[in-house]
């Protein structure tokens, strides 16, 4: 076992061997521009991101036609939202969204409400799952669309997909999803879905970082968005610039290799994970965080109460996990998503995320929960909170000092 | 952003931790911060009739560099008198701990706590509190 040992999958995952196996050739031999119609150069470059495209559509049941290659699932989240609002803004001008969706949903909706749009930002329930009542009751006349993530980043929810897809179209809105942290963990189909655009990156599973997809609907109904980026027409028209050919090549390997192994890696993850939750749950005081039966296989969240987050992680070391408090003066705030579960701000101070992946090992799990196990109990002896829990005194009688 | 090595070596290795009396007359007990804002100290100090601190004890809850700024705090204030003691500035703390901008508040918690430490101790013996400048933070 070698240390230090990555568990932030959620954040970047290393990049498979086999994926940039496919890609090395693409920078030298290969180095043709894909719109370079004609000569050799750029029909070999044509056709590794055609095959690309093949890869992508077959692990999301879409079509290679839907398939908009991107700079990653921040700007697909951003195209599909300004495109969407732009192309229909005749149709309406509301946009349904969630408060736990990634600042790239957040803030390409802010934009769109600098330029006059309406954006409902639906709340959670304490699971962090939609409630598809309010859902409803917030779609107007003018909703054109609903944009709400596959799975959280965070917390790993995965949300009612096919149902807010169906109530969306119901009312002729389109549904757009952010699947980043979703395609190629668990099974996504477009199609079975209802999804109509969705957004998706290669570095979060496995494929190089400055690469990802916009899946763009073309039938039933055929979906349009105005390009962001103009230049030389790629992509359809929707998104111009020279591919980025070997970030391409290894998208769709990336995405092959998730097909082709998804079912049994999700089955070793949810166990490796299920043991790190069941042993950390020990510890007195410990909760985890979000729907537990609704959730991505490879993430567990975990407030180990009376200590914060960031000092926790020092303790953790050799441990790469990440946590939900930021002690910086530019930030006190606790991480949005957990305060949006109705977490207290102490609750989300005191949360890690441990994000588990394709080159986890056992081992490494049995590491990590006896380090935890050890950090928790160390910062405890440091921490006035848990003597005060301790000798029974309730930490709500207390009129802390706000700062 | 990489730690100090003193902020690790107190984060690792901390000093003072534990509980004095709070309710004996010679010591003065500091609980500043607030659990929704992810850090709390209390330190403790036990003066002797001289008015010199004899003890110091600490607990934290908050991140590394609150922790280690506590830590040195009752290192500092073993042996020191009160007077030298409310002398402590908080930017003493951020350069022996090289703190980065971002955990400069650590430092201010840390002041806040020897000083509430201080009144409560005069406070217990029938001295009036010292005005405290507002916090900056």
């Amino acid at each position: 076992m070698n240390l230090p040992i990555y568990l932030d999958n959620n954040a970047t995952t290393p990049m498979d061997p086999r994926v940039l196996e496919a890609m090395i050739p693409y920078f030298t031999q290969k180095f043709g521009n894909a719109a370079s119609r004609n000569h050799h150069f750029g029909w070999v470059a044509e056709e590794g991101v055609d095959y690309a495209r093949e890869q992508v559509a077959k692990l999301i049941g879409a079509t290679e036609k839907e398939i908009i290659f991107t700079s990653g699932a921040t700007e697909s989240d951003n195209l599909a939202i300004k495109g969407v609002f732009e192309m229909y803004k005749d149709k309406g001008n509301h946009i349904i969204t969630a408060v736990t969706e990634h600042k790239a949903v957040l803030d390409a909706c802010k934009h769109v409400e600098k330029l006059g749009g309406k954006v409902t930002y639906l709340p959670v329930k304490e699971d962090g799952l939609v409630d598809l009542e309010l859902l409803e009751q917030s779609i107007t006349p003018e909703t054109i669309l609903v944009s709400i993530m596959y799975g959280n980043n965070e917390i790993g929810v995965v949300q009612p997909v096919k149902e807010i897809a169906a109530i969306a179209h119901k009312h002729g809105a389109l549904f757009m999803t952010d699947a980043t942290q979703a395609v190629g963990k668990i099974p996504v189909d477009v199609n079975a879905d209802g999804i109509d655009l969705l957004a998706l990156s290669a570095h979060k599973m496995y494929g190089p970082k400055g690469v990802g997809a916009l899946y763009v609907r073309r039938k039933g109904p055929r979906v349009k968005v105005t390009a962001q980026m103009d230049g030389g027409g790629h992509e359809r028209g929707m998104r111009s610039g020279t591919l980025n050919v070997p970030g391409i090549v290894g998208l769709g390997k990336a995405c092959e290799l998730a097909r082709l192994e998804m079912d049994s890696e999700a089955q070793r993850l949810s166990a490796l994970r299920d043991r790190l939750e069941a042993s950390l749950s020990e510890l007195e005081e410990s909760y985890v965080n979000g729907n537990v039966q609704y959730r991505l296989p490879h993430v567990a969240n975990i407030s180990f109460k009376y200590v914060e987050g960031e000092g926790l992680m020092m303790a953790m070391k050799d441990l790469a996990v990440s946590s939900g408090s930021a002690c910086t003066s530019a930030s006190l705030e606790p991480s949005y998503v957990l305060k949006s579960l109705g977490l207290s701000d102490d609750l989300a101070h005191s949360s890690i995320r441990f994000g588990l992946g394709r080159f986890t090992t056992d081992e490494e799990v049995d590491y990590a929960i006896e380090v935890t196990k050890k950090a928790v109990t160390h910062l405890r002896e440091l921490s006035p909170l848990w003597e005060m829990f301790q000798e029974g005194i309730d930490l709500n009688s207390i009129e802390w000092a706000e700062h | 952003m990489a730690y100090s090595d003193k902020v690790i070596d107190h984060y690792t290795n901390p000093r003072n931790v534990g509980t004095l009396d709070k309710s004996s007359h010679k010591v003065g007990t500091g609980l500043v911060g607030a659990p929704e804002c992810g850090d709390v100290m209390r330190l403790q100090i036990e003066v002797d009739d001289n008015n010199v601190i004899t003890d110091a004890k600490f607990k934290t809850f908050g991140c590394g560099s609150a922790i280690a700024s506590s830590s040195l705090a009752t290192e500092w204030l073993k042996g020191k008198s009160i007077d030298d003691a409310m002398a402590i500035d908080n930017m003493d703390i951020v350069e022996e701990l090289a703190l980065p901008p971002v955990k400069i508040h650590c430092s201010v918690l840390a002041e806040d706590a020897i000083k509430a430490a201080i009144n409560d101790y005069r406070v217990k013996n029938g001295l009036e509190p010292i005005e405290l400048e507002k916090s900056h933070h």
